[in-house]
């Protein structure tokens, strides 16, 4: 354990750098092979409007994953989380095209609690919709 | 079609030990384009007091969820495993995953719910390493849609 961030240096208040994540097609393709996650939903169009979807959407645990890295960019050690969870609120819509979606990702300082630990809250969006709802981490600070 | 409410508080069985590979790691990092070097760099991972490279906060979630899908395909149960979403997922640490590890998954359904149509299941899943220290929980909330009215 070796966060770069001071407990003492934040405030509730405190913003994370924000981020933003772009996403297309061979990104979703990507991460279905690297996380064994194959519903036809993240790269099939016709499978996504059938089972009535506007088009293929990512996967929630890839927007889950990229919206924690506003955390861990900021604390340097990702074994610093203690905690994360979300609520997979609107799904995130991934056109074939070269652009795909973006996903924005801000964070702040939410509460400073025992322990060195924190509690960031997340807002992720796209296509300016939310799409992660109680979206959370307790971070352990130096 | 209602769930039955017998399932809650049901455990299953530890899962076999899922191996966890230096380059698996290196692999999803990529996928989701993180180049935090505690993931791939075993002495960036050393410098921040790790016997190995970690991995990313979410990379459990391909374990517990293939877990998950053992009990949630429980015929006895009765979910639509067709019509399932991810509804909500939480995961808490008692320490990052990291190569070398050899992981178990013990799944417990902790609650079945139907509403407005929708069935509802939260599972659990401990993850344990080789020595029987606990690693990680993952709490994953599945909802089957309703189906439409034929």
């Amino acid at each position: 354990m070796a966060a770069k961030i001071a407990y003492a240096d934040v405030e509730v208040g405190t913003e994370l750098p924000a981020q933003t994540f772009q996403v297309t097609r061979a990104t979703l393709v990507q991460y279905a092979g690297a996380s064994g996650d194959f519903n036809p939903i993240h790269w099939n169009e016709k499978f996504a409007v059938e089972v009535g979807l506007p088009d293929v959407i990512a996967h929630g645990m890839f927007t889950m994953a990229e919206a924690v890295r506003v955390v861990t960019d900021w604390v340097g050690d990702p074994g610093a989380v203690a905690e994360y969870g979300v609520r997979f609120t609107k799904p995130v819509v991934v056109p074939n095209d070269d652009e795909g979606a973006t996903i924005e990702v801000s964070g702040k300082v939410a509460a400073k609690l025992d322990d060195n630990t924190v509690r960031v809250d997340l807002l992720a969006t796209s296509a300016g919709q939310k799409v992660l709802g109680m979206s959370r981490a307790l971070v352990r600070l130096a | 079609m209602a769930l039955d409410q017998s399932f809650v508080g049901r455990s299953y069985p530890p899962t076999d030990p899922y191996e966890v590979g230096r380059e698996k790691i290196r692999e999803f990092a990529e996928a989701v384009g993180d180049t935090n070097p505690a993931y791939t760099d075993p002495d960036a991972a050393k410098a921040l007091g790790y016997p190995d490279v970690i991995a990313p906060p979410t990379f459990v979630f391909s374990i517990t969820f293939k877990a998950a899908g053992d009990v949630v395909r429980d015929p006895q149960l009765g979910l639509d495993y067709s019509r399932v979403v991810h509804g909500d997922q939480r995961f808490a640490y008692t320490r990052p995953v990291r190569a070398g590890d050899r992981l178990t998954v013990t799944s417990t359904i902790e609650a079945v719910k139907s509403m407005a149509g929708n069935d509802i299941l939260d599972v659990r899943g401990e993850v344990h390493d080789e020595t029987g220290e606990h690693v990680v929980t993952a709490w994953t909330k599945l909802v089957a849609r309703a189906a439409e009215e034929a």
